[in-house]
């Protein structure tokens, strides 16, 4: 009855065999204990479960864990390489952008994929983006704050290469 | 350059959250994230069907499925006595159904089985044969004669009423009104709605077959309170049972009260000797656990011409569903209604509240409110709005009019509330201010004009918060009291412990910083720990916003306490006579000589090296506080609205929300706070219902059709703040967790109200949707 599949999570590739029906969410929670993932609503409104497959943010409790053979998926847990907070972590605890901390994960996740495709987004956009995830803690607001915050932090550390050859060159 | 101090996390230090770093990295550590060996998984079959004779209940097939260890009926608890459990409202409640069901999502039988996929297969084939009953969906048909009896099984019960309660007094209110100029009256309803928690109530129940000892990790916002309950339920020593409420993701009351999951979970972990999880799907959360409001509310206000109020009556009706089930004090019959004066100085008021089974879910909580605060709240401030609107006044002018005045605190209400302290025309003036809100009324007036539709929105608050004092508030008998337990280490580190539990309020950081305040302790070298009953003091749990005004007391109390202490070892080490140690910002000094002094970090290692004869070693300390009386926090919220007169879409332009919640403690988290209940409260108004079909259907048992507010609807909020603390606190603090969703639906609803109301519209009632708001505009022919 079990499906083998491989998927690399965070950059390990993991192969198991599955029940074609396993949601991703319960593969990456309960295969992996990658517990970080988290379910709030079953029905793919809510976007606790948000993860990065092959970049894109997708709700891990509509996606069946076969789906995901062969693919890349990124959870929570791969944000803070090396001990070090990705930016958007560090801006979600700066600018106070949770509280019971929930919806965070998924919040964030969404949040990198945005930032990723569109470096300096604008309020509006930023609500549009998170507009799949719902809190119910922090009114938004912060969060806002974070994603903009966040957005700076990685356009400021992305061009200090640049800056750094322009000042060697001159 | 200037060289910043680092914060060290006294009150009014906007530090950043110490729990943070684990959620932000993926790592807390939630109710569904916890797996123990061995663990079995629980699957709940429920009734399709509001009220409906159960004939038999076959479970073979569901028993036939590989996988599946037991299914438990109502029949196999009631062997062990556990069919039926007492509520936190003194009534009783199926655990699971035997005789019949009467709301639909009643739990009927439960699956327990090695994986969940399974259980959940097992559990849609057990076959029910069902003799399907007339239901009764609204408290107004449950109490006509003849009305088919609900509560059928209760010895006396002969119809569906469950109280009838009042308070107040009724003929000086009549004499008020005999007197009074004119009569305002507004009939509405408050809906209900769902506090909806991100994470849905679960419980992994673990009992030792060997010892007999329960550890059940719950979804607790009262771990204390729900030990002694499951003690008094399931019959288990209480010494027996370990209540572990780990990280919550939100509660906002929802896990208040006890849930047949939880004790079935328990109950099949104590049959079966392995460790049972249950977890609810979001479905479940909706049509079955802890729903909110359902009020029927009818106001009248007697005035005089000039706007003066001079009495308020109120009666009520409140739809409680199947099991009167209510998260209240027990000495409350409808909770707090009775703070329904809110901010006014009202000589005369009498209120009267019934309460009605209805075949709908029960447990009826306090929605980020204190008991029924919130419905009491919306109802006076939606009540002024409608005298405004008749009397054609200006709804800032009748209520500066009518403002209980700072100089009348502590001021006793008609309905007998002593409130604490407050300011509320200050409030008010800020929030106007920071509005605009004379050119606003300009622009409405121009717009008028055109025939646009433009609203201004008041409410101004006052709430009632921090349950206690325990003579007067208890919950099922347990007072109202909380706990603190401080512990400071030789190397002047220290571990709070406290008998509240955090849902995502902020704890860690804010308990810490109280403690840096009295002690001088660095908030960074204190650990604050909650929700572990064998490892803190009791206490009555967080909800009620009654952390920082009750448990938020006790720290601070026993900080002093220990501070009592500390002065006695400083006087030792300083060669000086305890009487003339001063203390000042963690540092220890004979009076008049600041230079020579102790810091706390010395006095904490002398405590265990170094301590003067006759002085018990250690310094720890704990205390159970009972506060004196509730805290006041008040306010005032104005919400601007433009209104489409073709689509009646309303859409929020601006919102000023100015709180008094007493003296800060981490100002950011405080507005933090209120950005929250801001958003929940525009839910509220503008979309969340959870209603029924005639069949008693719920019809709001998702979120595509139980609509929650997201990043895109919800408007920017613009913050103010006064500061009067509470005279009775010891640091001043009033709570502040549930102010915006107390204060805000009114001002949502009274823009919209603004907005129309010179068409004829006098009331919409929540939520206030654009086919609604079209409605009535069409109603009057204002429609496009």
């Amino acid at each position: 009855m079990g499906q083998s599949i491989t998927v690399t999570v965070n950059g390990e590739q993991k192969s198991a065999d599955v029940e074609p029906r396993l949601l991703l969410v319960h593969f990456l929670r309960e295969k992996l204990r990658l517990t970080g993932t988290h379910i709030g609503c079953d029905t793919t409104h809510c976007g606790a479960c948000t993860v990065l497959v092959e970049g894109v943010p997708v709700k891990s409790c509509t996606m069946l864990a076969v789906q995901a053979d062969g693919q890349q998926v990124t959870t929570v847990e791969a944000l803070a390489a090396g001990g070090t907070l990705h930016p958007i972590q560090a801006a979600f605890k700066q600018e106070h952008g949770l509280q019971c901390g929930f919806c965070t994960p998924g919040m964030m996740l969404t949040s990198i994929a945005l930032l990723n495709e569109k470096p300096d987004p604008s309020d509006d956009d930023i609500r549009w983006a998170l507009s799949g995830n719902i809190c119910r803690c922090t009114g938004y607001m912060n969060i806002v704050k974070a994603v903009k915050s966040a957005g700076a932090q990685m356009r400021a550390s992305a061009a200090v290469p640049e800056a750094a050859t322009a000042a060697t060159r001159s | 350059m200037a060289v910043e101090t680092p914060l060290k996390g006294n009150i009014g230090d906007s530090i950043k959250r110490k729990e943070d770093d684990r959620f932000i990295r993926g790592k807390g550590n939630y109710l569904d994230d916890i797996n123990l060996p061995g663990m079995l998984h629980m699957a709940i079959h429920r009734s399709p069907f509001a009220h409906a004779r159960i004939k038999s209940i076959n479970t073979d097939a569901a028993q036939a499925v590989p996988g599946v260890v037991a299914v438990v009926t109502g029949a196999l608890l009631a062997q062990h006595k556990l069919a039926w459990m007492p509520t936190l409202s003194g009534d009783t409640q199926a655990v699971l159904a035997t005789d019949k069901v009467r709301f639909q999502g009643q739990e009927v039988a439960c699956v327990i089985a090695t994986d969940p996929y399974v259980a959940r297969d097992a559990a849609a084939l057990v076959e029910v044969d069902y003799e399907v009953l007339q239901p009764v969906v609204t408290p107004q048909k449950a109490l006509e004669p003849g009305a088919p009896l609900i509560r059928d099984e209760k010895e006396g019960q002969k119809d569906n009423h469950i109280y009838h309660w009042e308070a107040g007094d009724k003929a000086k209110t009549e004499e008020a009104f005999a007197k009074a100029d004119r009569v305002v009256k507004l009939d509405t309803f408050y809906p209900r709605c769902h506090p909806s928690p991100l994470e849905t109530c679960g419980i992994v129940a673990d009992v030792n077959p060997a010892t007999g000892h329960a550890t059940l990790y719950m979804t607790s916002q009262a771990p204390h309170a729900h030990r002694t309950l499951f003690a008094i339920v399931a019959g288990l020593p209480e010494q027996n049972i370990r209540i572990i409420s780990p990280d919550i993701g939100g509660g906002f009351g929802n896990k208040v009260p006890i849930y047949p999951g939880y004790v079935v979970a328990t109950a099949a972990s104590l049959l079966i000797g392995k460790p049972v999880k249950w977890v609810e799907d979001r479905s479940e959360n909706l049509i079955s656990t802890g729903f909110a409001r359902d009020y029927y509310m009818s106001g009248e206000l007697a005035l005089r011409n000039d706007g003066r109020m001079l009495g308020l009556r109120v009666k009520m009706l409140s739809d409680n569903g199947a099991f009167y089930a209510d998260a209240q004090p027990s000495k409350f019959r409808a909770g707090l209604f009775h703070i329904v004066t809110g901010s006014y100085d009202l000589a005369a008021a009498h209120v009267e509240t019934d309460g009605a089974y209805t075949n709908k879910a029960p447990g009826g909580v306090a929605y980020r409110c204190s008991f029924r605060v919130t419905e009491a709240s919306y109802l006076i401030e939606r009540l002024v709005e409608s005298a405004a609107l008749e009397m054609n006044m200006d709804p800032a002018e009748i209520r500066l009019k009518n403002f209980i005045q700072p100089e009348q605190f502590p001021y006793m209400s008609a309905t007998g509330f002593e409130y604490d302290s407050g300011d509320y025309p200050r409030a008010m003036q800020v929030a106007l201010d920071k509005l605009g809100y004379k050119e606003l009324r300009k622009e409405q007036a121009e717009k008028r004009k055109k025939g646009e539709l433009m609203g201004i929105g008041i409410a101004s608050f006052t709430e009632v918060v921090g349950a206690g004092p325990g003579k007067h508030y208890d919950i099922v008998g347990l007072r109202m009291f909380d706990s603190a337990e401080l512990r400071v280490h030789p190397t002047g580190k220290a571990i709070l412990k406290l008998g509240v539990k955090s849902q995502g309020q902020g704890h860690e950081t804010t308990f810490a910083q109280i403690v840096t305040e009295e002690l001088g302790i660095p908030a960074a070298d204190i650990e604050v720990q909650e929700g572990d009953t064998d490892n803190t003091p009791y206490g009555l749990g967080t909800y009620a916003s009654r952390s920082t005004p009750v448990g938020g007391a006790a720290t601070a109390m026993v900080s002093r306490k220990l501070r009592d202490k500390a002065k006695k070892i400083a006087a030792h080490l300083l060669e000086a006579s305890e009487a003339d140690i001063e203390f000042d910002h963690g540092k220890f000094f004979v009076r008049g000589s600041p230079s020579k002094s102790k810091t706390i970090q010395d006095v904490a290692f002398a405590a265990y090296t170094n301590l003067p004869d006759g002085l018990e070693a250690g310094l720890e300390g704990v205390t159970y506080y009972d506060p004196p009386n509730m805290t006041y926090p008040f306010g005032t919220y104005l919400v601007v609205v433009d209104i489409d007169r073709g689509t009646g879409q309303v859409k929020v332009r601006r919102m000023v929300a100015v709180d008094d919640c007493g003296v800060r403690i981490n100002p950011m988290i405080v507005e933090g706070q209120i950005h929250g209940g801001l958003t929940e409260g525009f839910g509220i108004a503008f979309m969340e219902l959870i209603t029924f079909d005639e069949e008693g259907n719920c019809l709001g048992s998702n979120f595509t059709d139980y609509l929650l507010p997201t990043s895109w609807e919800t408007p920017k909020f613009e913050m103010g703040e006064t500061v009067t603390p509470s005279p009775h606190h010891p640091i001043g603090a009033k709570g502040v967790g549930e102010s915006a969703t107390v204060g805000s639906p009114a001002a949502f609803v009274n823009a919209v109200i603004d907005a129309v109301g010179h068409l004829g519209i006098k009331n919409i009632d929540m939520p206030v949707t654009s086919d609604k708001v079209w409605e009535a505009l069409n109603k009057v022919g204002a429609a496009e």
